[in-house]
């Protein structure tokens, strides 16, 4: 630390800066060596250690460490089931389906901002969006794509979870707590389909709608429907679409239902999903195979 | 074969996501089989010799003595997640370069597009629409389904098969399981998206979507086959026919359960509460494809008939 005894110059009287100021300079040169030296162990610094708080190397306590005390990493445990990181037991689908679900995040917070949920102006944002927004197209096709990619991811990983015998004890509720997350995963799709109001949109919702009509006892179609007092302006179809068609309040309601309240749920739900997963003991397998002639009888309350 | 009419629907980009399934349900389907049946084989192995199953790691993977049964998460985990979140980021991006969105006409109410689809991942109850009316099948089917699957941890009583792929101790659930979610649910999107035409007209695969085609068709109903004609008697006969269905197909069911070995031993760990629920939707389950059976063989629509709903 500090500066060297400065190199006491032959001709002093050479330079044009006077000597003190000389020095002074020296003593910053030095200051400047120190700190490149100091960037080839970036993990010294104050602020590498200051974000990161462990040392990561290569040792079993550090490596569970950099799991542990990371809020994003420390969703999983520091080990796992050997096995289990292999690709063929869970294909991976939980995990790709949670990507999926933050890259639609992502972009649709993106889109939020081009987009305008009010009849007329919508489409004409979409339309807008596609042509003068740089990188518009892409943003729009990334977030269709991904919306779809995961409505198939997470069928595929709800049938490696059957397949594996995943949602037995103790994780029944984990397997239910996913159904809801299938739903959602569906609703959110559904209600973002209407969002650019074009016919696509507006016919697949239209359709689908059209089945709340029919609800036994709360829409005006339904079975003992108009036997107990519900009409085509009361029923439930009318409270999904603000209104007994599709117009300008259901896409206001689409809009709030798939930017903020299903996000908003899925992600609690995700959070159960998650913690659910550790704590049932984390991944189910691969397991030791059981056998028949072992299966203990059955515990009777 | 008009292959034009083909390419049009194989290469929409909505329908993309479908053709995507026909090759991934295949390929993961195949994976999990294969997985299974070396799992049955060491199962069938270690069954027949009780000695080697108290030694062996009951595992299809490799493993030597003094291997950790558990590795660091961090590097040996969050690589593959890394590598996946990477490898899925290139396809989406290549698919949204090369592909686009559709945006069809601003919406008109006026204007009704032919044929109007659900999403596609809603095709299966759109084509459950053709067989029943739309409280069965846009509300009580969903609502059925999210509940049956939520029931499953709670009926199947069968202790083995938890944690790794097999098909031996699990045939049933697992043929279940395929019926529902192949059968019910993938068959019919593929259904809905290439044979549906205009007019929700069944086309056969690669005909031409004729939008003025009307197939003749005169639908009955059950009782009208019978002679039933007042309403009181429909009801009941209806009520009649669909009460005998439950009776007999659970019958059958029962004694095909209660017949073997290891499903008897299943039967008997269940309660009553959970064979019935499981006898309900199991029942349930294979009507679909009988009312379809019978719609598509002998054109009757309705089997049950009363003032207030029709099944
Ligand atoms: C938004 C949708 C979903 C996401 C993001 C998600 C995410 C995950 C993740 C990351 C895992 C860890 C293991 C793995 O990747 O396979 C997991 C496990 C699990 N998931 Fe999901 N999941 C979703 C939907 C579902 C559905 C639809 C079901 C079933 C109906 C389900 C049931 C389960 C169960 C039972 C486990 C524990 C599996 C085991 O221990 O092997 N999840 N989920």
């Amino acid at each position: 630390m500090g500066a060297q005894t400065p190199v006491t110059p032959e001709k002093p009287e050479q330079g044009i800066l006077p000597p003190r100021v000389r020095e002074e300079l020296n003593v910053l040169r030095e200051k400047a060596k120190e700190d490149l030296e100091a960037l080839k162990k970036p993990e010294k610094t104050q602020l590498f250690k200051s974000m990161f708080r462990v040392k990561h190397d290569e040792s079993e306590r550090s490596r569970a460490l950099s799991v542990l005390t990371n809020v994003f990493f420390h969703l999983h445990p520091a080990k796992v089931n050997r096995d289990a990181v292999r690709y063929s037991y869970t294909w991976g689908m939980g995990g790709i389906s949670f990507y999926l679900f933050i890259v639609l995040t992502f972009t649709g917070i993106l889109l939020m901002f081009y987009y305008h949920p009010t009849k007329g102006q919508a489409y004409r944002d979409i339309i807008y969006l596609m042509s003068d927004v740089p990188f518009g197209k892409l943003l729009r096709n990334m977030h269709r794509w991904a919306a779809h990619l995961m409505v198939i991811t997470v069928w595929l990983h709800m049938f490696r979870v059957f397949l594996t015998g995943s949602y037995k004890k103790p994780r029944e509720f984990n397997w239910c707590v996913g159904v809801l997350l299938l739903v959602f995963t569906l609703l959110l799709s559904f209600t973002g389909y209407l969002l650019p109001d074009d016919q696509l949109g507006f016919w697949a919702v239209t359709v689908g709608t059209n089945m709340a009509r029919a609800t036994p006892l709360l829409g005006a179609e339904g079975p003992l429907g108009p036997q107990v007092g519900v009409t085509p302006y009361n029923d439930v179809h009318f409270a999904l679409l603000g209104g007994s068609i599709v117009d300008s309040n259901a896409l206001l309601r689409a809009y709030i239902w798939h930017c903020i309240a299903i996000p908003v749920i899925l992600s609690i739900l995700l959070a159960v999903h998650f913690w659910r997963v550790r704590k049932d003991g984390g991944i189910s397998g691969p397991a030791p195979v059981q056998l028949e002639s072992e299966m203990k009888p059955e515990r009777k309350f | 074969m008009d292959w034009h009419q083909l390419w049009a629907i194989l290469s929409a980009p909505d329908n993309i996501p479908i053709v995507a399934i026909a090759f991934l349900v295949p390929f993961y389907s195949w994976l999990a089989f294969r997985q299974a049946r070396a799992n049955d084989r060491l199962i069938a192995q270690l069954e027949a010799d009780p000695q080697l199953a108290k030694t062996h790691h009951r595992k299809t993977y490799p493993w030597k003595p003094g291997w950790l049964k558990e590795v660091h998460t961090w590097p040996y985990l969050m690589r593959m997640e890394f590598l996946a979140a990477l490898i899925v980021t290139v396809i989406l991006t290549i698919w949204s370069i090369t592909l686009n969105a559709p945006l069809e006409e601003l919406s008109n109410p006026n204007l009704t597009m032919n044929p109007a689809k659900a999403p596609w991942y809603f095709l299966g109850l759109q084509e459950m629409l053709v067989y029943f009316d739309p409280w069965l099948a846009g509300v009580v089917f969903p609502t059925l389904i999210i509940v049956g699957l939520m029931a499953i941890p709670y009926i199947d009583a069968n202790p083995l098969g938890s944690g790794y792929y097999t098909l031996k101790q699990r045939k049933w659930a697992i043929a279940t399981f395929c019926f529902g979610f192949i059968v019910l649910w993938i068959v019919m999107v593929f259904i809905g998206t290439f044979l549906r035409g205009p007019g929700w007209v069944l086309f056969r695969f690669g005909r031409t979507w004729d939008p003025t085609y009307q197939p003749y068709a005169v639908n009955r109903d059950l009782p009208d086959i019978f002679h039933i004609t007042s309403m009181t008697g429909k009801a009941i006969f209806g009520a009649l026919v669909v009460g005998l269905y439950f009776l007999v197909m659970g019958y059958l069911l029962h004694r095909l359960i209660t017949r073997k070995g290891f499903n008897r031993k299943i039967y008997e760990r269940m309660s009553l509460i959970q064979y019935l629920v499981m006898q309900f939707f199991l029942i349930t389950m294979i009507a679909l494809p009988i009312k379809i059976a019978i719609r598509l063989l002998f054109n009757i629509k309705y089997v049950w008939i009363t003032p207030w709903f029709n099944v």
